[in-house]
């Protein structure tokens, strides 16, 4: 993959995710924040992991945040833009990220594996598709089993929570 | 007061929607097929094909004024079509005739006649109101110009329009 | 990268666009036609011959008007919002197969292996320019168009993806050329049984593959805002819904993004059910390129026959109450695809190999 590809795409992303806080604006947000996902989506790809990239524009890009949009839009967005920013959480905020950041450094600097290049990636024999089935069929059947039923669980939970109460 | 809408109790068939569904297709395919062969009546297609032949005797175009047949303008610029008209769109000016003319005894004769096709409403009171027969809705209906001026039709355009009406009533002709 | 191949695909890719450009024009016209010969009118027919001209002076006249902003608009992303409409109905295309080969080329712009995926993600993000559009007008009618069409996007994409699963449950791969390969060799998903007449489970097959086809028309009808779903424009109600405050060539934009999702729409549906462009007795353009083009020509006549079908029910049915339209998505074809999805796999895991 072209490393002007992965540079280009890798900035989207943190622009836009650096966008999705920065902006005053929470649409402005909402949209930076697919922008983002677009771009993440592409790093994806050029990964040739067309399965996920694809995945993350439709599950995040294409219905999640319509959902998150729909909610803010409903929001009276005046209050919004005009809050203050708060400083002092602004720069804590900004210290925990560079904190993380040298400890990234560090760990990355301390580990072996990353001294030589790695080795190009293998051609995948079968389709994403197939072999993700494989994996979540097969190997992990009990997991994947067990978090759909927490899903439906945290689903029923929420039709309780927000079903009316009989007068 | 609210009025209950009485809703009408769908078969099962009915609630199936498709069946519905595909018979309400079938009928707009045939009102599609039909034009498309041109088996259905359709609209005039107006510049090329007009309707003048066919329209009736009492059909109420532009106004017009009209002379009889001597080639005299019938107007006596009584003004009670001025007074009468609904809209306001006609304007006179009325002229004194001479007392040595022939028709000297009519008294007044219009200076000036303007019409404003724009304001004209199509209504034909003038027409009922006139007592010397002498203005008439006749059967023009596209009346168009570019300015609002153009629109204005004055006494010349009016007398083209309406032209001679034989076999009206000649009451100023001393001769009878 | 080869140069062969960078070229050919930009040939693809600009003829492909010009295709479809002209086809949303003249879908366009056809639809008035169409509109016009279902209501026993004539339509437009005095521009050119028959009115064959009439898009050419439709361009002119919207781009000759005013382009107008309203005052409390919100600038950049009203602006923005016509181009969020149209990208990803245009960029969907980009997957669908709309020919064999052509001098050994192969008529797709991108085969990538999650094809039918990325139509859907791709067509998932046209509901953005929708909604930004409606919010950004700052209007109350644009706004409710917004907000109706997020919730019934949202709604109907369950459907439509869960429509398609059959299909590839029997093709065993999501790319979409080898679903119209799969569809040669054992008869059309409309039809399954075509081609092998004696065969019962065959028979049985089609049952599940006709709901299928149905759910995901109607979801695809929805997903366009075509007629019985056209709830986000509903003209009576909302005076023109998410586009009321946009003029000129914004507006046209709109348009143009309505008219390329309708024939994208129609493209998926040609591959997945109705065997891509593939015609019985015509062999694929391995055997000369005239094959070639025929596949070509054979892909887009059918595509403009379910855009018929697009306007055909347009023009037949009334809309959909909101509350209606939510409920046949959520308690209705959602369950009907649940439930075909189980036929098919019972049948493909007890009956013998199809």
């Amino acid at each position: 993959m072209s490393p002007f590809l992965f540079w280009l795409f890798a900035s989207l992303t943190l622009i836009f995710g650096a966008a999705v806080v920065l902006n005053p604006n929470p649409v402005a947000s909402a949209l930076s924040l697919v922008a983002s996902f677009l771009g993440l989506s592409a790093l994806f790809m050029s990964l040739d992991a067309f399965f996920i990239g694809i995945i993350q524009v439709l599950v995040y890009a294409g219905a999640v945040m319509v959902l998150f949009l729909f909610i803010i839009m409903l929001l009276d967005l005046r209050a919004e833009e005009r809050r203050r920013i708060n400083w002092l959480a602004a720069a804590g905020g900004f210290g925990v990220a560079v904190i993380l950041l040298v400890q990234i450094c560090v760990v990355i600097v301390h580990f072996q594996a990353a001294k030589q290049t790695f080795p190009p990636l293998a051609r995948p024999t079968s389709a994403d598709v197939w072999n993700i089935g494989q994996l979540l069929f097969m190997n992990y059947n009990l997991p994947f089993q067990v978090i759909g039923v927490l899903v439906l669980v945290a689903t029923v939970g929420v039709v309780l929570l927000s079903r009316r109460e009989p007068r | 007061m609210a009025i209950t809408v009485p809703r009408p109790r769908l078969t099962w068939r009915e609630r199936w929607y498709l069946p519905t569904i595909a018979a309400g297709l079938a009928i707009t395919f045939k009102h599609f097929k039909n034009t498309l062969l041109g088996r259905t009546k359709v609209t005039m297609e107006y510049p090329e094909q007009k309707w003048d032949a066919h329209l009736p005797d009492y059909y109420r175009g532009a106004p017009a004024l009209v002379s009889d047949a001597g080639g005299r303008v019938r107007c006596v610029a009584c003004q009670l079509c001025e007074f009468i008209c609904p809209p306001r769109a006609i304007k006179i000016i009325p002229g004194e005739i001479p007392p040595g003319d022939r028709f000297a005894k009519v008294e007044k004769f219009p200076q000036e006649f303007d019409i404003d096709m724009i304001r004209c409403i199509y209504c034909g009171m003038c027409e009922e109101v006139c007592p010397e027969q002498a203005i008439f809705l006749r059967k023009d209906y596209a009346i168009t110009g570019f300015t609002r001026a153009d629109m204005v039709h004055h006494k010349e355009k009016l007398l083209e329009i309406g032209g001679v009406m034989h076999g009206v009533v000649l009451k100023w002709n001393e001769k009878k | 990268m080869d140069w062969f191949f960078i070229i050919t695909s930009l040939l693809k890719i600009t003829i492909l666009l010009g295709v479809i450009l002209f086809m949303v024009s003249y879908a366009v016209y056809a639809e008035r036609r169409v509109s016009a010969f279902i209501q026993d009118r004539l339509g437009p027919n005095r521009v050119g011959p028959a009115g064959l001209l009439q898009p050419i002076a439709d361009m002119f006249k919207l781009l000759l008007k005013e382009d107008f902003t309203p005052r409390s608009a919100n600038t950049f992303y009203y602006s923005l919002a016509p181009g969020l409409a149209v990208a990803p109905a245009i960029i969907t295309i980009a997957v669908v197969p709309f020919g064999s080969t052509l001098f050994g080329v192969p008529m797709v712009v991108a085969d990538v292996n999650v094809g039918i995926f990325f139509v859907f993600a791709i067509s998932s993000l046209g509901v953005y320019g929708i909604v930004i559009g409606g919010w950004a007008s700052n209007s109350k009618y644009p706004f409710l168009g917004a907000i109706r069409s997020s919730a019934q996007m949202l709604s109907y994409e369950l459907s439509l993806g869960l429509a398609v699963i059959p299909v590839f449950l029997l093709v065993g791969n999501l790319r979409l050329t080898s679903v119209v390969r799969y569809q040669i060799e054992h008869g059309w998903f409309i039809a399954a049984f075509v081609g092998d007449w004696m065969n019962p489970w065959k028979w049985l097959l089609a049952i599940p593959m006709i709901i299928s086809f149905l759910v995901f028309m109607i979801a695809i009808f929805a997903e366009t805002n075509r007629l019985p779903f056209d709830l986000p424009e509903a003209e009576q109600e909302l005076a023109g819904g998410y586009n009321t405050e946009y003029s000129s060539m914004k507006f046209a934009l709109y348009f143009l993004g309505e008219y390329a999702a309708m024939i994208t729409g129609s493209a998926v549906v040609v591959t997945l059910f109705f065997g891509g462009w593939h015609f019985p007795g015509i062999p694929d353009g391995y055997h000369g390129w005239v094959f070639g083009l025929i596949n070509i020509a054979v892909f887009f006549t059918k595509v403009a026959v379910v855009i018929f079908v697009f306007m055909w029910v347009r023009w037949t049915l009334p809309r959909f109450r909101w509350d209606q339209l939510m409920r046949l998505g959520w308690l209705f074809f959602f369950e009907i695809a649940l439930v075909n999805i189980f036929l098919v796999a019972g049948i493909l895991a007890y009956g013998p190999r199809l």
